[in-house]
């Protein structure tokens, strides 16, 4: 019987797994530690629901509700001086719980503290957009779009960024195989051809990197290559490639090693 | 605006007149050797000046963060040389350092000290290469040929130290695989005592020169806030006028042990970026030679160790390996199936040459990070454009583009 995968989640899987195997945390401390931090929680706090903070490798998280993004980095750009929005994406949950967990990594430079917002919406549900507080949510918010198909509210251009624009399916999310599904393998094909041409050019000639290694034909005869459909005799000609003329041609000497000289200074 | 049709529409190629007005649009790119790899650039021109401005990438998409999913943390360090190949050696240190934050290891302090070492000299041949190619796309080939030949000494030097010229893969999580050579600070020496007059070689050609004063200065003027809403981070927010430089700010490996200065400027036109990038040259000259100073302390104390010792994430070193048996069979788990670090997040930043390059990585107690999230500078660097080319003249396109230093190895990833 074929081995079952679950195919919310096709990337890699790891070999081996201990089912005793209690994975260690990265430690996390509580945020009344760190005096800046707490500060920015608790103006936070007053204007929204903060649902979980802490901090983590010298960074504050905070878990906000979706709907108050917007608001949030406003107070934390125009109050906390949080100025900049350094890196905004989703991460999948989709196979555990139907979620997309939405990160925004702020960093003020003045109380030099980087805080992480975050928050969990629904496979299907759009975030809104902050790309009138940061301009750098622009393309982040469009990336996020192509890799994961998360759209963004009053996005000026929510279109893809990465991608081509007619691709199909948003290859970050884990029911993406990391080899591409079929409309990615056949996307030159379809588009130059037609669609009807697959059966024509067949998987062979599509990938002009493919190597069949059970072709022993032409793979790994270096040196007495055959043309393919010839019979393997074992006495096939060298045909062996010169990148050098003997004797050297017009301007260009052969390189021998014991004539070659080196140069101690290069800027001589 | 007055609609003057296009009677004769002429066929011109890379031109498309779409509109019944002035306005055409230029297809700038992807092949053009000034955009600097595969940026295409549609740009909305009324006569020479942009009216609207808009950057196309993905041209060189590989999907880096869907292939760090699938692999395990090692394996993924030599894809990161692929991101911002001028310096490949920052993408390394960035992405060692993210996972060494994950798993709580400190590297040796010979190891930071070699670091340091091929950062800079990373940011050197980075800057060279900066300096180079804009040099040449304002059309200045006599720079160009020089600052190649110094990078060409560096990249001697990092061939020498991991044998590979531009994906080094020569940092490695926990620490450095090897040593430096022996010729190693002999040749950095000689290379620092000529930067200084190589430098004013450069300056001297161009500090004066009217055509590349034409271009640079008062071309490509980002505002503070601009810049900072852009996410510009790097000299693209020093020229602007804000000193931030990670190096200083959140210092890590022996940064807040050596002593240089961060140079910025507010006028944040190209000019002010041009003059950054030499004046981060002259600092990183300064840095490597006291790294030289600090590597020689380390030798004299006798510490040689390379790597973290860090049994159950990082291999044992090669003698232990080849003597001891637990220690093989640590490395044979190691390779075969990967460290798995601890269930938890970590957003690292560090200053790469053109800017702030973090890794943002999301673990969940596996072999393979769940979600990797690569903050390459230059990918905001290249959004700018949209707002930063509007009311310029297509001539300084180049040269805004040149200073924006933007390596598409690290916007598309």
């Amino acid at each position: 019987m074929r081995a079952y995968t679950p195919k919310d989640d096709v990337q890699a899987k790891a070999y081996y797994t201990d089912r005793y195997y209690v994975a260690p945390q990265v430690p996390k401390s509580e945020v009344e530690t760190d005096e800046v931090f707490a500060a920015d929680l608790a103006a936070i706090k007053a204007r929204f629901e903060v649902k979980e903070a802490y901090i983590q490798v010298e960074q504050m998280v905070i878990f906000i509700n979706p709907h108050d993004i917007y608001g949030v980095l406003e107070l934390m750009r125009d109050e906390l001086a949080y100025t900049q929005l350094s890196e905004m994406s989703a991460i999948d949950w989709l196979a555990k719980d139907n979620t997309f967990e939405i990160f925004y990594q702020m960093l003020s430079m003045t109380k030099r503290k980087r805080i992480r917002v975050k928050f969990f919406i629904n496979n299907g549900e759009a975030v809104d957009s902050v790309e009138k507080l940061f301009r750098s949510a622009d393309w982040s918010e469009r990336e996020m779009f192509d890799m994961f198909g998360i759209e963004a509210n009053n996005h000026p251009f929510m279109k893809r960024i990465l991608m081509p624009y007619d691709w199909q399916g948003h290859p970050l999310l884990k029911s993406y195989p990391l080899e591409g599904d079929e409309f990615a393998a056949w996307y030159e094909v379809d588009k130059i051809y037609g669609k009807e041409a697959r059966e024509a050019i067949g998987p062979e000639i599509r990938d002009t990197a493919r190597v069949d290694r059970y072709d022993s034909e032409r793979f790994a005869r270096l040196g007495f290559e055959v043309p393919k459909g010839t019979k393997i005799t074992g006495d096939e000609p060298r045909n062996s490639q010169e990148y050098q003329e003997e004797g050297g041609v017009f301007l260009i000497k052969k390189y021998t090693k014991e004539a070659s000289t080196i140069v101690d200074d290069p800027q001589r | 605006m007055a609609q003057v049709k296009n009677r004769l529409r002429p066929f011109f190629e890379n031109i498309t007149f779409d509109r019944e007005d002035n306005e055409l649009v230029l297809n700038f790119g992807p092949q053009h050797p000034s955009s600097h790899g595969q940026l295409r650039l549609m740009l909305h021109l009324q006569q020479e000046q942009i009216v609207k401005a808009h950057p196309d990438i993905g041209y060189l998409h590989r999907g880096m963060e869907k292939m760090a999913e699938n692999m395990i943390y090692n394996e993924f360090m030599p894809t990161t040389d692929r991101m911002d190949y001028i310096a490949s050696s920052s993408n390394n240190y960035g992405f060692a350092l993210a996972v060494e934050r994950l798993i709580g290891v400190e590297v040796p302090r010979r190891a930071k000290v070699i670091r340091m070492m091929l950062l800079e000299i990373n940011r050197l041949m980075s800057h060279l290469f900066w300096l180079a190619t804009t040099a040449l796309d304002i059309g200045a080939m006599t720079v160009f040929l020089f600052a190649f030949r110094e990078r060409e000494y560096l990249m001697d030097i990092i061939e020498g130290y991991c044998g590979a010229r531009l994906t080094h893969a020569a940092i490695r999580i926990g620490g450095v695989p090897l040593d430096i050579q022996d010729t190693f600070i002999s040749q950095l020496k000689t290379f620092l005592d000529k930067l200084p007059q190589n430098i004013k070689d450069y300056e001297d050609l161009l500090d004066s020169n009217r055509i590349w004063l034409m271009r640079m200065e008062e071309v490509g003027v980002i505002s503070t806030e601009m810049a900072l809403s852009w996410g510009c981070t790097g000299p693209m927010l020093r020229a602007s006028g804000v000193a931030w430089d990670i190096r200083k700010e959140e210092p890590y490996e022996l940064y807040d042990e050596v002593e240089f200065n961060v140079p910025f400027s507010d006028k944040g036109d190209n000019f002010a970026r041009y003059r950054l990038y030499m004046e981060e040259m002259r600092e990183s000259a300064k840095i490597l030679y006291q790294t030289i100073d600090m590597y020689a302390k380390c030798v004299k104390d006798a510490e040689t160790e390379l790597m973290a010792h860090a049994p159950k994430y990082i291999s044992a070193p090669k003698l232990d390996i080849m003597t001891q048996n637990y220690s093989l069979m640590q490395h044979f788990v190691l390779v075969t199936q990967g460290m798995r670090p601890p269930v938890g997040e970590v957003y690292v930043p560090t200053e790469s040459p053109k800017g702030e390059l973090g890794f943002y990585i999301n673990s969940q107690g596996g072999p393979y990070p769940y979600r990797l999230k690569l903050r390459a500078p230059s990918f905001w660097h290249t959004g700018i454009l949209t707002d930063l080319l509007p009311g310029h003249y297509i001539p300084d396109v180049v040269s805004i583009i040149g200073t924006t230093n933007i390596v598409f190895g690290e916007v598309d990833r």
